[in-house]
Formats: structure tokens, sequence, C-alpha cells
């Protein structure tokens, strides 16, 4: 299929002789957001570390863009980069900068975009997440967990990446904050019109950001698929994540959010 | 959406054209977003600014929009939405969180001689901080110390031997590397300048005292200032980044007893030892070097040497190896406990560590020549 924005042809990932990953194969398509889920130690995170280039997979091929990872110019892997954005679990922030130096780095690395531009854009950027003017000058350490995640954000999205990957956005926040980053998430996709990879384990994220779910299960895809098949079907892992007491009450909403995120695809069975 | 690179097709472009009723209109074409805009940037922000402010602007054409071409388009067009304007649909969103005015970057603050002035104070200041604070730390040793002479079962001995292990034991291979070829070094030159006087069996005396008295103890000093002194600042830094010290503290382990007195104890203990090793082995190349160039017999040398270096001075040389371990020990915890949580701090701490540890064990070893000038010479 062209419109696979990443294309996972039979990767397998071994640590030592332990297998994590088992001939899968995985297409994200533009504009959806598609979310890993599984078990600790499916390797969802690696799987998405080997999706960023950061770990390369025992074998199979990861090609995102329409562009192996591992061929290429250093030149074309730079430019291949910056064309996604990156939130990870901790914010992984500068912590030597400041907030608005943090998310002027990536443009002042391109070389070609003068101070003033940048001034604009970051502050464009920084707004676009709900950070203050005031804050501007905060060093990562004077922040809370929850400003940390949007400057990440911020900074993620200032090479006005068409691909975002998110590990584990909402891990670390209460609920009321993670409730408006996941509204700032989904507002920001619909705005910019971002493809999003997201690994989580919680279930209200999951529920109010994945037009697909994709399970790692024994290690594979057991299912993908919209939301609400994906809980349909019967496997160990499902039941015990989607099926149990705080599993209904996230799902409770999908009967309503079904209608709109449905994509119209059937749930591909891999393996 | 397509992948916009250098296809000709998708470089930025605007051109003018002159609409029937005289008015001027601006058609803006290819992929206005940043990874094609970098290439041309310059160029088009000039033309930019050359367009006028009476000209009606056309996005129809743009394949591609994003911030950072509605923010070039946006300063263009003076911070507002400019009448005449016309875009696709799904463009329009990208201008919703356009604002008037520009963020204001703080300034900078100027130094005037006031700062300057004050900074000066602000360093003695911070000296006097450190020397407190190292009064301090000393001090809730001393009582840890006292504290554990009461309760012996409390004695932290595997923390102290695992690191007489790793700040003594292996250091013993680069101490051991050093120590022979300084005394290699010093041997050779001094032989050279003694053949001149006819006073070769003097390079016993000369090796024996500089190595025994001042070169091992400061040469081990410095190495494992260098070597462990760093490894603990940094240590105890990340356990501050990661929250380990203040789990300990929740857990009712003081810090000074399980992490920073096993490290003064077991470098008092391994740095005589480690002078003990340094000294044997810069007096094996120091002896080595006088057989090459002068002559003198290793059984001549070994013979002579109990004579040539009053036992005093070896003591001394130990004593003093005991001291810097201690203070070693201490500066480097000093320099880990005052660690920030950020990386930039880590960096900062550690070298700060290595170079106090450094300086201060050559201040106290100038204290020792100048307080045991007496001792140990003829």
């Amino acid at each position: 299929m062209d419109d696979c924005i990443i294309d996972i042809r039979g990767l397998w990932t071994r640590f030592g002789g332990n297998v994590v990953h088992r001939d899968i194969d995985l297409c994200v398509h533009r504009g959806e957001v598609l979310s890993l889920v599984g078990g600790s130690g499916s390797g969802k995170t690696t799987l998405l570390r080997q999706m960023l280039g950061l770990e390369r997979p025992s074998h199979g091929e990861v090609r995102v863009f329409g562009r192996s990872l591992y061929e290429g110019t250093a030149d074309e892997l730079r430019t291949l980069r910056h064309r996604w954005g990156v939130l990870f679990q901790e914010g992984a922030l500068f912590s030597a900068l400041s907030v608005y130096d943090n998310v002027a780095l990536p443009l002042r690395e391109l070389k070609t975009v003068d101070e003033d531009l940048i001034r604009d854009l970051v502050g464009l950027k920084l707004e676009l997440v709900g950070i203050e003017a005031q804050h501007f000058a905060k060093m990562p350490a004077e922040l809370s967990g929850g400003m940390v995640k949007r400057v990440a954000l911020a900074r993620a999205l200032a090479l006005e990446p068409e691909l975002l990957f998110l590990d584990e956005p909402t891990a670390g926040l209460d609920p009321d904050r993670s409730e408006s980053f996941v509204r700032l998430i989904a507002d920001l996709r619909r705005e910019l019109g971002l493809t999003v990879v997201m690994v989580t384990h919680d279930l209200d994220t999951l529920v109010a950001l994945s037009t697909r779910v994709a399970v790692l299960a024994d290690q594979r895809i057991v299912v993908i698929g919209p939301m609400y098949e994906v809980a349909a079907f019967t496997h160990d892992f499902i039941r015990n994540f989607f099926q149990g007491e705080r599993g209904r009450r996230a799902l409770g909403a999908v009967g309503a959010h079904a209608a709109d995120a449905d994509t119209g695809r059937e749930p591909a069975v891999a393996g | 959406m397509t992948v916009a690179g250098a296809d000709p097709a998708h470089t930025p472009d605007l051109r003018f054209i002159s609409d029937g009723d005289g008015g001027t209109r601006v058609e803006l074409s290819g992929a206005w977003n940043l990874r094609s805009l970098q290439l041309v940037l310059p160029a088009l922000v000039a033309r930019l600014g050359a367009c006028g402010s009476d000209v009606r602007w056309d996005l129809r054409s743009v394949v591609t929009l994003d911030h950072a071409g509605a923010m070039l388009l946006w300063r263009a067009w003076g911070r507002r939405r400019i009448a005449g304007l016309e875009l696709r649909p799904e463009h329009e969103a990208l201008f919703t969180h356009f604002a008037p005015v520009a963020f204001q970057a703080a300034p900078r603050r100027r130094r005037t001689w006031i700062g300057k002035f004050l900074s000066v104070g602000a360093r003695v200041a911070i000296a006097l901080e450190h020397l407190r604070d190292l009064v301090a730390l000393l001090g809730c040793i001393v009582l840890d110390a006292v504290q554990l002479v009461r309760h012996p079962a409390r004695v932290p001995i595997r923390e102290i031997s695992a690191n007489i292990y790793r700040t003594g034991a292996q250091a013993l291979g680069i101490t051991a590397l050093v120590g022979f070829l300084i005394g290699v070094v010093l041997s050779y030159l001094s032989s050279n300048q003694l053949r001149t006087f006819g006073a070769d069996v003097f390079i016993v005396n000369i090796l024996g005292i500089s190595i025994v008295r001042e070169l091992g103890p400061v040469l081990a000093a410095i190495l494992v200032a260098g070597r462990s002194g760093s490894a603990m600042t940094a240590q105890i830094g990340v356990m501050r980044v990661t929250e380990e010290l203040d789990a300990m503290a929740v857990l009712g382990i003081p810090h000074t007893l399980r992490l920073i007195l096993p490290k003064v104890i077991a470098l008092a203990i391994a740095l005589p030892l480690i002078v003990l090793w340094t000294n044997a082995m810069a007096l094996a190349g120091g002896m080595l070097s006088a057989h090459i160039e002068l002559g003198i017999s290793f059984r001549y040398f070994l013979g002579s040497l109990p004579d040539a270096v009053p036992v005093a001075n070896f003591w001394l040389g130990l004593g003093k190896g005991a001291v810097f371990g201690v203070l070693i020990a201490l500066v480097a915890c000093h320099f880990g406990l005052r660690i920030q949580p950020n990386t930039e701090s880590l960096g900062i701490g550690t070298t700060n560590a290595v170079v106090s540890a450094i300086t201060v064990v050559i201040i106290v070893d100038a204290v020792f020549a100048v307080t045991f000038s007496h001792i140990g010479i003829y």
C-alpha cells in the first residue's frame, strides 16, 4: 500500500536468545493515530525505537516515508529525521538549556533560519502548547511534570513534522493534566494534519486519541484495528487490559466514539 | 500532500500579477513549509519585504503550508490578517494562533561595574560557603565515627571494603605505570648532572628522599584524586539527580554514614598503601635507570637506601597519604552533594571536585613540608 508512512516488513528482534518480535508487519497510514499497546516487556518501546532508527532489528526492514532507515547518506537521514518529532516519556528536555532554547535548538541547528524568525516560531509553538511567556526563561528543573511534557511537545513540533511519535504521553500526569494534554494533542493533530504513533498504557488516552490500536503480545501483533473491534477480540491480554473494571469504564464512551473513529477498515489479524 | 524536497515543483515562489482593476496580486506557489523554505529563506524574505502593503495575496496554489511558512507571511503582512487574502480552507486553521504582537525576548542584562563588584563579592561568599560546608561535612563524619565506635555493629564494613577495592586495588596498574616512568625520568636526568660532579653514588639519596618523602605521596594523591575523586563526585551527583539521596534520607539512612564515611575511611586506608606501591615502583624505575646510566648495581642501590633515607621519611610519606586520602574523599563528596539535578551541574561539579582536590593536596603538602622540615633530613 503506498500510503504507508511507516512500513515495517518481517521484523524480528532478538536480545540474546530471547525473541521479542517474531516476524512483525505493520503499516501506519497517513493521518491516523496508531496506538501500540501490550504488556510490559512485550517490546512496544523497542518497536518505537526501531521506527525512530535508534535501534536496529535483528531482521526485517523499517521504512519511514518510503525510505529505509539503514541506507542513504548522513544528509538524507538527517532530512528524514526532520520530518518526524518525538515526545519522550520523561520529556528529555536538555537540562542545561532554558525552555525557550530547548524549543529553539532544532531550528538553530538548521543554520538557515534567522534568529528573528526563530523567536517568532518558538513563541508560536510554546503558545500552541499553552506555555506562557513568563516561563520561557525557566530551566527544565524548575518545571512541573505537565509543563515538561508540554515544552517537550513544542520541541517535537519545532521542525514542523508530519509524523509525531509519543512514548507514554500521559504517564506521570494527574488525571486532570493528562486529560488536558490529550485534548491538546488531539487539537494539534487536527490543526497540523499529523500522523501519530503512540505507545501508551493509559486506557483513557488510548480511547480518546486512537484511530487504530495494535496489540503486541506473544511476540506478534495479535490484532490491529479500530478500538471497538480490538476490544472485542478474544485474547488473554486483551481480556485483562480492556475488559477489566478500568477497561470497561474507559470503553464506556467507545460506543459513541466508534462512529467517528471508524476508518472503515477491517481489523487485520496478523501472523 | 506530497514529499517536498529539492523538487523544483515545490520550491516556494511568488509572482506579481496585475489585475484588471489596476491592483496587484501576489500569487504564491510551491510548498511553503520549513523543509522547502530553509533552502531559499534569505532571498524569499527579501522578496516578501518588497511586496508593499497595498497588494492582495493569493495563497490558493500553495501546495503545503506550515507554521514556518505562515509566520513568514504573517511578518510580511505586518502581523495582522490582511484584507483581500485568498487561501485554501485547510490552511485557514494555521493562522488561528497567530498573535498581533511578537513575543519579546527578555533583554540581556548588561554588566555594569556595580555588577562586576557584586560578582566578586558573590565569589567570595561562595568560597566561604564551600569552606563552611566542608567543615560541617567533616563534623558530621566525626560524629558518625563516634556513633560507630559506640555501636560497632553498624560499621559499614561492606561499603568500606568495596571502596578500598575500587579506589585502591583497581588503581594499582595506573599508579605503577606512572610511578615507574617518573622514577626512570627523574633518575635519568639526575644521573646526567651527578656524573658531571662525579657524585654518582648520591643518586640513591636523591631518588630515595624525593620519591619517598615527596613524589610518591603527591603523585599517588593526584592520580587517585583524578581517578576516584571524580568517580565519587559523579556517583553522589547522579544519586542526587535520580533522587536516590532523598530515598535514603526518607528511609532513615544518613548519607554521611553510608555513603561518605565509608569513602573517607576507605581512601584513608587505601591511599597510604597506594603511596607505598608508587614509591616501590618509582624506586624500581629509578634503580633501573641508574643501573643503565651510571652502572650502579641493584644490590648496592637497595643496600644503601636505608642509610640514605631515614625511616622518618617513610612514615611521613605514609602519613601524608592518609591525610590526602581523607581530604580527597571529603572534597569529592562535598562537591557531589552540591550537584543540582541537571546534567550541566554534574559536569561542572565533577570538574571542580578534581581541581579542588588536587589543589588542596598540593597546599596541604606545602604545609607538611614546612611543618616537618627538621624531620628525616640530615
